[in-house]
């Protein structure tokens, strides 16, 4: 332990500590811009460079950057002279003078952090004829927009981007004022390895990285008299959405967020959790083939189009290996266009599916060329849940003053496994309820597989099947993805069965989510929230849906059948990229 | 093919094998008849033909069959450029100035064959006019102690013979087979050497930290990455006497524990690049680098790294990044490189000049080396002369000389008859310092102390034709250029500063500007991440302290009073001068002086654009600028 | 490991056998965390065969290197040394460092570009000439310097360019057009 004072309070911390670390001790509030602890992730973004966060230290010549200087015995800080406030300010006033002021339409409004400073710190405007940036805006992906004029070097997103996740879509480009955060040769996102995680978003600390808005073409939708408009919610928005209106982490909302969308005036409120059903019952089928065929093994889960796309990309030689199944996403829009037209006697045609989702890449998924069934578009929206946060207080609902309701059905039912999706490990916790029953004929005493559970980034178990024991993994987060593939290819490391989601943790902590500050203590809250919505529902594995279980007797024939085959699968994956994408 | 020499004996009976090659040169009383002709194959030189030159002599050599009595080679730079090539002739000492491959006959014929000095070739002493025979006596070189260039314009820097000729290599092998790392890092300390890169920070105490962070693998860098513009002692050096920079690395590897160095050279110095190369394979070639050097334990190699145009990446921590194939992004300290550098290891950074000083003082001593220089800083001291300066070039001076003696009397003063006005040192980093200053010792504290610094040794010389606004304004545009964007006071408060000094040298000052300024300068050498950042404003702030009146003279009366910011200046006719000869009419670009022939000309000032052509061109004195 | 898809299409142009070549005589380990030891090294050599670095031949290195080309170029588009866009077979660098500064090489740049009807950056429309400025090549002795290609030129004088420009065709023109 090093002891230190800070204004002049003592306080001790581990050898290795910053300054930041010890002041946060005492619960001093140092300011920080470019600083971000990615606790549970173990990496941090310290590069250093937006000196707000600095501070007198004794004996030092100039101030010392908090988040980046260590502690050492005796040294004495002070973080509250009028040199550091001074300096503070101006450095404040600096990133502002090379900043848009456009705060009334910016998307990041209220929750942007360097607003919210400027606005604590009393910045005033200097230099107001000083060259700013201008960088051309980058629409040209589906899910993620760029607007680089607001980027303020913080480099959160490279260390999310390529270190955390090893995609490696995003550079500090060029040099001095000109530098800028950008995909390589300033390219639009499009034309880069980027896979539309949409983790850089949850740590940009301003607007200059987001996901597009949908919001006016959701409305204008549900203004047409001419479309029906039916929505569908995914498991992680249900426990995350609360927190846009004020409920502490984690809050279970469901049937006030019913009640609300079906306030904005949609036709059917839809749970994805059935479509979350629908693809254990395909993708399961998918697993007992191949596992009793013993080939191409191991299977690889394939609802996370981020992950799909990961593979897309830097495995291209595995395409193999991942499901064909569609994401629930994509098969409940399949089915609603479908299954409920039929049975509403609605034009497929007429019919506009939104989707609320925790996610970016869903936007991009949903937008693909392949995402349709019998050449009608299986989503058409796909909305996050701070986007369905925003149309719900547009359209004068608050959620903590609404009566709860219930899903419409069919599509409306579902089980404890679809609620799982959620989180890291849920996919192939609810897939393995239903091959354990499914292959042995017996019925699950124990549902609950702990094992792979958790915000940590890799999980694995080995379950008895009766004719043979599979070997199984859960992995979030697309560093582990790698280091997994990599045993897999290079033979050190044998599976049968492989979930991965490109969120560390999983949905739960899509790009799409309500921005968490406190990110490891929201992130765990709202997991454990899915999982008690898991034993508190009655039914917990998906074969047992009834509501599934009419639709294939009425609809659909056999899992894996030729109809299940046409709107629940996607044969052609080399079809599913917008762009041919070439290596780097 | 040589062979390896494997032990301290060995490499002294190849010194005695070898002392001959070099004699003639070296040696102050030689008496024999030999004569050697030593041509500069430094950049400047070398850009003026003088590996023509020679190419000549050898020729002549040849054609006269006098091998065994004249030998001709090149040689690193002699530091005085400006008038070269330069070419000297041992053992009298003969410096020839502005030498032409044709001359090369003359000199052969006469000095070399008859015993006649060249007159007309040699070095014309500016004031006295007298031509000097003996280089000892030009004043350019009576008042210079070489320490660090003391093998520049003696040696062929291609031939490792003729340094090890002149007692090269002794001083690593002394320290590698009798002296525990510990005893040298003690010598080093008792030296007093400071590094020569910039902050004077001591060379034995960095070692002493690389050596005390414990690791198995260490490195040594040498940073040649010589950054301030104006500035070429390093280059110098390792185009004249790559094989001490080598030696001396090799020195500081045994004390921390290294096995690996690597030099990282801009890459804007081809010669010298081919020059280190060599170096470096001979000495590999010869055992001097590699495994088990002399027969010891102790196995040391260097590798060259290029640059590629980032001047940041002279700060050590991004050199450190750009040798691991980053973009030259510096890191905070601490950690130092000496606990954390390349690739996390404990690394020791040095500069080349540094470097070069290190064997001498193995060789001659630390109270040897101790006893050169202040209280303070010791031993000397490369600086670049340059700018309106008569003698531009390299001189090594003891630390303590003052800035009049450097101008004054190995600069010859200030060039074209101007008056002396500031001198600027420590390159975009330092600061500029007036008259007043100019009988103060320069070492790194008292540069320090009157704003400005040591840096790297540029030392710019200014006159009253110079506007010092301007000057900062063009240091702060050098900065902005240059700051790596990684840290917003650098990356947006230099851009900010420069913008106010562009306005004011467009006569768009404000006084509430220079306050600004002021404020701005302060937070960002307050702030920065790396000193790129935090001395960035000191030619801003030092230019504010001792040239506040210039400044008002920009922003209150919107005039320069140098008469160099072209929006401050007008130019005019005088009526009564003008006879209407119509040359300044004929030379305006833009057509924008009117008057009939041996009339009076005007000039439109709307339409001028200040080119100041008029005012060259016109023989009556008519044209004025204001 | 990771794999690459579509290889660079490196057929055409012999260079990337020769850019390969280098590359692979590092042995490369992908998976080592300091392979991009030699990636600067490597980008030197790169421009030396193509006269530049197109996104081609970043994303050749890339692969070859197991890096994204987003690092690739970062990298590059921090050194003022590399460039991505072909400069003129004949490329007139002007020393704008401070020993060339303060002895008026703003006016020999003016001069040049006149000269050249080009600005500093650009290059001439047959791709002949190109001008830039850099900052001291360390023959400030020399100041006001300029370098044609790689040849240094010292102590120039205003009105010179077109003289110079013309010493420097006739003396190295023809190594010019065989390059
Ligand atoms: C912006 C900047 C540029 C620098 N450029 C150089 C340089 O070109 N050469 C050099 O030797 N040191 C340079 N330095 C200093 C180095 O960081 C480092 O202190 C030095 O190489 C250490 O060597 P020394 O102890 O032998 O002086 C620079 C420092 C800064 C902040
Ligand atoms: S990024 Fe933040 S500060 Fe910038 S415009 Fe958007 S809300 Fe305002
Ligand atoms: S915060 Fe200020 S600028 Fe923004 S909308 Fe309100 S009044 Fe206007
Ligand atoms: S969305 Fe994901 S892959 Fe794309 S840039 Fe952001 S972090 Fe990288
Ligand atoms: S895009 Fe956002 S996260 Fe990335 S550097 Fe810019 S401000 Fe930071
Ligand atoms: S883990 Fe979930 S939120 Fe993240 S990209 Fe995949 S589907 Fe979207
Ligand atoms: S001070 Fe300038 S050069 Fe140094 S890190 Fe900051 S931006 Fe880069
Ligand atoms: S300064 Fe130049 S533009 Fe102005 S009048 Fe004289 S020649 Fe013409
Ligand atoms: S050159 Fe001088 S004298 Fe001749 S016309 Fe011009 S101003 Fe008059
Ligand atoms: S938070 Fe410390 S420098 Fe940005
Ligand atoms: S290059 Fe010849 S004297 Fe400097
Ligand atoms: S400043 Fe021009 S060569 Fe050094």
């Amino acid at each position: 332990m090093i002891t230190l004072t800070i204004d002049g309070r003592e306080v001790s911390v581990p050898a290795g500590s910053t300054i930041l670390d010890a002041a946060k001790k005492l619960n001093l509030k140092i300011p920080t811009l470019c600083y971000l602890e990615l606790e549970k992730l173990h990496y941090k973004n310290q590069v250093a460079s937006c000196r707000v966060c600095v501070v007198e230290v004794e004996g030092r010549r100039n101030l010392a950057p908090a988040c980046a200087t260590p502690v050492t015995p005796g040294m004495k800080v002070i973080t509250n002279s009028k040199r550091v406030l001074s300096a503070r300010r101006k450095n404040l006033e600096l990133i502002i003078s090379n900043h848009p002021f456009t705060c009334l339409t910016c998307l990041k409004s209220t929750e942007c952090e360097l607003q919210t400073m400027a606005w604590e710190y009393d910045v005033q405007v200097k230099y107001p004829n000083g060259e700013r940036m201008r960088h051309k805006k980058d629409h040209s992906s589906a899910a993620l927009f760029r607007d680089p004029d607001k980027c303020i070097m913080c480099r959160r997103c490279e260390t999310m981007c390529n270190e955390v996740q090893t995609v490696g879509a995003l550079t500090a480009f060029g040099r001095g004022f000109d530098t800028i955060v950008a995909p390589a040769e300033k390219n639009e996102i499009v034309d880069s390895p980027c896979v539309y995680c949409g983790q850089c978003v949850t740590v940009c600390p301003t607007g200059a990285l987001i996901g597009h808005s949908y919001v006016n073409q959701v409305w204008n939708a549900l203004f047409d008299e001419t479309k029906k408009v039916v929505v569908q919610v995914a498991p992680a928005v249900r426990v995350a959405l609360g927190e846009e209106f004020g409920y502490p982490a984690g809050e279970i909302v469901t049937g006030k967020m019913v009640a609300g969308l079906r306030r904005l005036g949609f036709d059917a409120v839809f749970d994805t959790t059935f479509g979350a059903d629908l693809t254990i019952i395909e993708e399961g089928t998918e697993i007992i083939g191949r596992v009793t065929k013993n080939e191409n093994l191991p299977i690889l889960t394939s609802c996370c189009p981020g992950w799909i796309n990961f593979i897309r990309y830097y495995y291209p030689s595995l395409e193999y290996m991942p499901s064909t199944t569609k994401s629930p996403q994509q098969m409940t829009g399949a089915i609603i266009k479908s299954y409920y037209a039929e049975k509403m006697g609605w034009d497929p045609k007429d019919i506009v599916v939104v989707s609320i989702m925790p996610c970016i890449a869903k936007k991009y998924e949903a937008s693909l060329p392949n995402q349709e069934s019998y050449g009608i578009r299986d989503v058409d929206y796909s909305l996050t849940t701070r986007e369905l946060a925003k149309i719900l207080k547009e359209g004068s609902v608050d959620l903590r003053y609404i009566e709860e309701e219930d899903f419409d059905s069919p599509l409306g039912v579902s089980t404890g496994a679809g609620v799982i999706f959620g989180s890291t490990g849920g996919v192939l916790e609810a897939a393995l309820r239903s091959v354990y029953e499914l292959v042995t004929k017996e019925t699950l005493e124990n549902v609950d597989f702990v094992a792979l559970r958790g915000l940590d980034g890799a999980h694995e178990a080995v379950v008895d099947l009766g004719v043979r024991k599979i070997r199984v993994a859960a992995v979030s987060g697309l560093g582990n993805a790698r280091k997994i593939l990599d045993k897999v290819v290079s033979g050190e490391e044998v599976f049968d069965v492989i979930e991965i989601m490109a969120c560390p943790g999983g949905c739960i902590n899509g790009g799409g989510q309500p921005y968490a500050k406190d990110r490891d203590a929201v992130l765990q809250k709202r997991m454990e929230s899915l999982y008690k919505l898991d034993r508190e529902d009655k039914l917990r594995k998906s074969h047992e849906n009834p509501e599934v279980i009419a639709l294939y007797k009425d609809f659909l024939g056999e899992p894996g059948g030729h109809k299940a085959h046409d709107l629940l699968h996607v044969e052609n994956f080399e079809a599913s990229v917008m762009k041919e994408w070439e290596q780097f | 093919m040589t062979t390896r020499i494997e032990s301290f004996e060995q490499l002294k009976q190849k010194y005695e094998e070898y002392k001959s090659l070099v004699e003639v040169r070296a040696d102050l009383d030689y008496d024999g008849d030999q004569k050697f002709i030593l041509v500069c194959g430094g950049t400047g030189c070398v850009s003026s033909k003088s590996l023509q030159i020679v190419e000549n002599f050898n020729n002549l050599i040849k054609e006269h069959g006098v091998q065994d009595k004249v030998r001709a080679s090149i040689s690193g730079c002699f530091g005085f450029c400006e008038k070269g090539p330069i070419v000297k002739v041992f053992p009298e000492n003969v410096f020839y100035v502005q030498v032409t491959p044709d001359d090369a006959k003359e000199i052969f014929e006469k000095h070399i064959m008859n015993d006649e000095v060249v007159d007309r070739l040699l070095y014309v002493e500016p004031v006295t006019q007298k031509s000097m025979h003996d280089s000892l006596e030009m004043p350019f070189y009576r008042r210079q102690m070489r320490v660090a260039l003391r093998h520049c314009g003696l040696i062929d820097p291609e031939i490792i013979e003729e340094y090890i000729g002149v007692g090269g290599y002794q001083s690593m092998a002394k320290v590698i087979t009798q002296m525990t790392p510990e005893e040298a890092i003690e010598i080093m300390k008792q030296s007093g050497l400071g590094g020569r890169g910039g902050a004077g920070f001591s060379t034995g105490r960095k070692w002493e930290f690389g050596r005390m962070y414990q690791s198995d693998r260490k490195f040594v860098i040498c940073n040649a990455d010589e950054g301030d513009p104006g500035a070429f002692m390093d280059r110098s050096i390792m185009e004249g006497d790559a094989h001490t920079v080598i030696e001396g690395m090799a020195i500081a590897a045994y004390c921390i524990g290294a096995d690996q160095g690597y030099v990282y050279i801009r890459a804007e110095y081809p010669l010298a690049v081919k020059r280190l190369q060599i170096a470096i394979d001979e000495a590999r070639e010869l055992g001097l680098l590699g495994k088990n050097i002399l027969g010891t334990d102790f196995s040391f190699d260097v590798d060259v790294r290029l640059g590629a145009g980032a001047f940041v990446c002279g700060e050590e921590t991004a050199l450190i990044q750009s040798i691991q194939g980053n973009r030259g992004e510096p890191t905070t300290k601490p950690p130092f490189p000496a606990e954390k550098g390349l690739w996390q290891q404990p690394t020791v950074v040095n500069n080349v000049e540094t470097l070069a000083n290190v064997p001498v003082i193995f060789d001659k001593g630390p109270e040897w080396f101790a006893n050169i220089g202040t209280e303070k800083s010791k031993g000397t001291k490369v600086f670049a002369l340059a700018g309106k300066v008569n003698n531009v070039g390299l001189v090594e001076v003891p630390m303590g000389t003052t800035l009049r003696q450097l101008i004054f009397e190995i600069g010859g003063g200030v060039r074209g008859g101007g008056k002396f006005k500031a001198a600027q040192s420590g390159g975009p980093s330092g600061g500029c310092i007036p008259e007043q200053f100019l009988d103060t010792p320069i070492d790194f504290q008292s540069l320090g102390q009157i704003g400005s610094m040591m840096g790297s040794g540029g030392m710019i010389v200014m006159s009253d034709s110079d506007c010092m606004v301007n000057i900062a304004r063009f240091y702060l545009e050098f900065i902005v250029e240059e700051s790596c964007g990684r840290c917003v006071p650098c990356r947006v408060g230099t851009k900010r500063m420069l913008e106010i000094l562009t306005d004011i040298t467009k006569g768009k000052g404000t006084p509430e500007m220079l306050v600004e300024l002021q404020s701005l300068a302060e937070t960002i050498k307050d702030t920065a991440l790396c000193g790129l950042g935090q001395t960035a404003p000191n030619p801003v702030l030092s230019t504010l302290r001792y040239f506040m009146d210039e400044y008002k003279a920009h922003v209150e009366e919107k005039r320069c009073p140098a008469g160099v910011c072209t929006d401050l200046l007008h130019y005019e006719i005088i009526p009564d001068k003008c006879i209407g000869c119509t040359a300044c009419a004929r030379t305006c670009p833009v057509n924008c002086i009117s008057g009939a022939p041996k009339q009076v000309h005007v000039i439109d000032q709307e339409k001028c654009i200040k080119c100041g052509n008029c005012l060259v061109k016109c023989r009556f004195g008519a044209v004025v600028r204001k | 490991m990771t794999e690459q898809k579509n290889p660079c299409c490196t057929g055409s142009n012999p260079g990337y056998a020769e850019l390969g070549a280098y590359i692979d005589a590092l042995k490369i380990d992908p998976k080592d965390p300091e392979r991009k030891e030699m990636l600067i090294m490597t980008l030197h050599k790169a421009q030396s065969i193509f006269g530049y670095l197109p996104a081609e031949v970043q994303k050749f290195v890339a692969k070859k290197f197991s890096i994204p080309h987003a690092d690739v170029s970062g990298v590059i588009s921090f050194y003022n040394y590399f460039t991505t866009t072909p400069k003129g077979k004949t490329n007139i660098s002007i020393c704008m460092g401070t020993a060339c500064y303060v002895n008026g090489s703003e006016k020999i740049l003016q001069d040049f570009e006149k000269a050249l009807g080009i600005k500093s950056g650009q290059v001439t429309a047959d791709g002949r000439f190109s001008i830039e400025s850099l900052r001291c090549v360390g023959a400030c002795g020399l100041a006001p310097v300029v370098l044609i290609n790689e040849h240094v030129y010292g102590k120039v004088k205003q009105g010179q360019a077109e003289k110079i420009i013309e010493e420097y065709l006739i003396e190295y023109g023809e190594q010019v057009e065989v390059q």
